[in-house]
């Protein structure tokens, strides 16, 4: 038998600090059978350093709190099976690069709290009881099991390498706001808002956010570039602003 | 006074942000007060978002003969008549509204096929009832909360702990806490405070709670002068995962059996049909062929007179079964037993309960539409918790309110699973209102005494201390064995008084509990004071069970395995007195004429 098998110790590599200040600090966890890189993290918490900052709740991908970085890639910790690297081969966990760092794990993700709030709410018709069919919402319950990880907004280059959180909404707040706007019940027309606060057309469909989405939401096909539709409709196509003029289609929402 | 604070002042102070703590600062803020909503983690991470298979109100739109009056009588019948009968009416009635507020402020339900919210059956609900969206209805809720709460104006704490309720005389003047990130310590000056704190689950080692779950709210209002009730029933959700061992205790949602999920043991027999109760037994399927009826007609959206499959008992009988079947030796490989639902269309599955679709493919390498799951129990939920007005949710301290798991008394001595969900909106809602009107009443606001302040901080300075040794992980893994062990699904006096010394021997460890020296996000100094109110609940949860001397909903003793009728009038009650944990029972308020009359027809 090879020697690979019976690698029963895995080598974590793990960032320790305060704000940005701090480095690597080598751990070695044993394995167990099914084993996360999240369960590993609380080995070390456990036995070697109480003080470890990490997020996490609910340890089934359905709270989207412990996102880190592992060997480079935005993950949930409780989704990335150690089995899934080489025996043998360090696993280095850091946090999401995007976000300005607290200690250890944690990030301030406070900004994406802010980002939202600005979205205009859910406005629907009130009136009756509502029918509503299954088919009509299927694109909608898409957007809305988003679990918040930010992980989309950590992989989005407009966020992370040219860090426009001063402009850009980021993929995750887009997803949110298709889920109002393809809403059967929803009255309000948010295309003006997409394109001047939260400026959609930053965008440039690189699908990155897409490949992260731990609930393989399709970010960028269904989400973002029907709302890119959208805002070139109503502010750049000549001939669909005046077929909107003539049969008012697209006006029939209130405009925010 | 050393240590520096800050202060805020709010009219009403939420503790907890799941969906009991958001329906009640959104109808709090309605009502025109200033309040505040404090949680432990980010906002929308509460346990409320991991809550899968649904909530249950009585629309009626599936099932047309469904009604309050039933869902009423389900909900009495599983919690073995201990319920609060007045917590029980309100919630069987203002369920359906509290769903289609839901719905009016941008939660998307799966719908039937002309277009209303579609229901789905579960264990002990006579119809099919749980409004749900797949097996995510949780965050669906969740989502929808913070998002109408965060445009009302509500002023958020996130990952703020709160760790003592300051008084001024007899009524609440404030809360002291601390935030997580770098430890600053926070006073919050208010006339009200609601608890929504949720359960108590990490206690135990096998549960399916998140961390958060460490018994605060019950913890905080006992110190504070409330009274706990029902302490001794403890849910453990029959099916929670069994391996791997990292994901042991995550729960399996009733969904799988609500859409005709089956359990087998190691021969493959249906054994539920060997433990459905004499008195229940005519309202569920004789053979596997009734069974399959049932399953066909759910599926497909028809009616039938086939009855419901014996996998939808109620959670503690499947549990005891589950649990009996292991010990038999008839269990699964990883001790628990199979749950299949592989014989169903693929993508039907998937669609249904894609969460649990992912949850097994991606953590123990199981397709559940081609193998069955391994299943056993996990520790749930908390039935037991703070006495509460049924009207207003008002504590028996002036000022403190209580909603969702950490109040007591709704669900009596057994949870009917979906009316959980139901709960939050329902009692969040009447905490936020009986909360908002207590501080509009009072015409100033109280006076917070220094030395209280003082003696908090110190408390949480108390783990930095040169001579704490322990280490809080280890002392919660002990605490984990002990309740485990001597407190878990079946009990027995013997057990009951050896867990009793044990709690006392690891209370005596609190004091020796070590941090690092550092308040910046520091989980271990947080767990050493999470640890205090575990024990608490740890303690009274024994006490409890000690006490009532019979097997009644999710409390099995031994040695008392029969109901005893004269115990199903009393509630058991823990307050503290002297600052030792006093116990007694009280009377259980009694049921009016006209609704005890629903139990006499049937």
């Amino acid at each position: 038998m090879p020697e690979a098998s019976t690698v029963t110790e895995a080598t974590l590599k793990v960032f320790r600090g305060i704000g940005e200040s701090g480095s690597f600090q080598t751990y070695k966890v044993p394995i167990e059978d099914g084993m996360v890189v999240l369960d590993a993290i609380h080995y070390i918490q456990q036995h070697y350093s109480p003080d470890l900052a990490v997020r996490w709740n609910c340890k089934a991908a359905k709270c989207g709190s412990c996102s880190a970085e592992v060997n480079g890639k935005p993950s949930l910790m409780c989704k990335s099976r150690m089995d899934k690297f080489a025996p043998g081969e360090d696993i280095v966990v850091e946090p999401l690069k995007t976000f300005p760092a607290i200690k250890d794990l944690v990030t301030d993700v406070s900004w994406n709290y802010e980002v939202n709030k600005k979205i205009p709410p859910f406005t629907p018709e009130d009136k009756g009881e509502w029918v509503i069919y299954q088919e009509d919402i299927e694109r909608v319950q898409e957007f809305r099991k988003c679990i918040e990880c930010f992980l989309c907004q950590d992989v989005c280059h407009v966020l992370r390498d040219h860090d426009r959180k001063d402009t850009f909404m980021g993929p995750r707040f887009l997803v949110r706001t298709a889920g109002l706007e393809m809403h059967p019940k929803d009255t309000l027309n948010r295309a003006k808002y997409l394109k001047d606060d939260g400026h959609i057309g930053f965008c440039n469909i690189t699908k990155c956010c897409t490949e992260v989405c731990p609930e393989d939401i399709h970010i960028t096909d269904n989400a973002i570039i029907p709302l890119k539709e959208r805002v070139v409709d109503q502010f750049y196509d000549p001939v669909a602003i005046f077929l909107g003029k003539i049969f008012g289609e697209k006006n029939k929402k209130k405009v925010v | 006074m050393t240590e520096t604070f800050e202060t805020y002042e709010h009219d009403v102070l939420i503790v907890g942000a799941g969906g009991a703590g958001l329906r009640a600062a959104i109808e709090a803020s309605a009502q025109g007060v200033s309040v505040g909503l404090v949680c432990k983690s980010l906002l929308g991470k509460a346990h409320t978002v991991m809550a899968e298979g649904g909530i249950a109100a009585a629309l009626a739109n599936v099932d047309s003969q469904d009604g309050w009056k039933t869902h009423f009588y389900d909900t009495i019948l599983g919690g073995k008549m201990l319920n609060n009968w007045r917590m029980a009416q309100l919630h069987a009635q203002e369920a359906p509204e509290r769903v289609k507020e839901l719905e009016r402020w941008g939660a998307v339900f799966d719908r039937t096929k002309d277009g209303k919210i579609l229901q789905r059956a579960f264990g002990g609900h006579t119809y099919k009832r749980l409004c749900h969206v797949g097996d995510r209805t949780g965050l669906e809720m969740i989502r929808t909360l913070q998002d109408r709460g965060v445009h009302q104006g509500i002023k958020v704490y996130m990952e703020c702990t709160i760790t003592k309720i300051l008084k001024d005389g007899d009524r609440v003047a404030g809360a002291f806490g601390y935030y997580r990130d770098d430890g600053r310590y926070v006073l919050f000056k208010t006339k009200a405070v609601v608890l929504a704190t949720g359960g108590v689950g990490r206690a135990y080692a096998v549960t399916s709670n998140s961390w958060e779950y460490t018994g605060d709210g019950h913890a905080l209002a006992y110190d504070a002068g409330a009274d706990l009730i029902d302490m001794e029933f403890v849910q453990f959700h029959p099916t929670g995962m069994v391996w791997p061992p990292g994901v042991r205790g995550l729960l399996v949602t009733e969904g799988v059996r609500g859409e005709g999920g089956i359990l087998r043991n190691k021969n493959g027999e249906r054994f539920m049909f060997r433990y459905l109760p004499e008195a229940s037994k005519k309202d569920f399927a004789e053979t596997d062929e009734e069974a399959a009826r049932w399953v066909e007609a759910t599926v497909s959206g028809q009616k039938s007179d086939a009855r419901r499959p014996p996998e939808l008992s109620t959670r503690d009988n499947v549990a005891r079964a589950i649990y009996t079947e292991v010990k038999e030796g008839r269990g699964s490989p990883h001790d628990g037993v199979f749950l299949d639902i592989s014989y169903q269309d693929p993508e039907r599955v998937k669609k249904k309960l894609p969460s649990m679709y992912h949850q097994f493919k991606d953590l123990a390498d199981v397709d559940i539409t081609k193998q069955p799951m391994e299943v056993g129990p996990t520790m749930h939920y908390m039935m037991g918790g703070v006495r509460v007005d049924a009207e207003t949710q008002a504590s028996r301290v002036p000022g403190l309110f209580a909603a969702g798991e950490v109040g007591g008394g709704m669900h009596g001595a057994n949870r009917l699973g979906g009316n959980s969900l139901s709960d939050l909106v329902v009692f969040g809602r009447r905490a936020g209102l009986g909360a908002a009107q207590y501080a509009k009443s009072l015409p100033s606001m109280p006076k917070v005494p220094m030395d209280q302040i003082q003696a908090a901080t110190e408390e949480m300075e108390e783990p930095f201390k040169p001579d704490s040794d322990i280490n809080p992980y280890d002392l919660q893994k002990e605490l984990n064995h002990v309740m485990g062990t001597y407190v878990g699904i079946f009990r027995e006096e013997k057990d009951l008084d050896t867990g009793l010394e044990k709690l006392a021997e690891l209370k005596n460890k609190l004091k020796r509990l070590h941090a690092q020296p550092n308040r910046a996000y520091n989980p271990g100094w947080h767990l050493c004071r999470d640890l205090k109110n575990m024990l608490i609940c740890s303690e009274s949860i024994t006490r409890s069970a000690l006490m009532r001397k019979e097997s009644r909903g999710a409390h099995s003793r031994l040695d008392y395995p029969q109901l005893c009728p004269e115990l199903g009038k009393v509630n058991t009650s823990i307050f503290k007195e002297n600052n030792e944990m006093k116990i007694e029972q009280t009377p259980l308020p009694e049921m009016p004429a006209e609704l005890r009359e629903l139990f006499n027809k049937k």
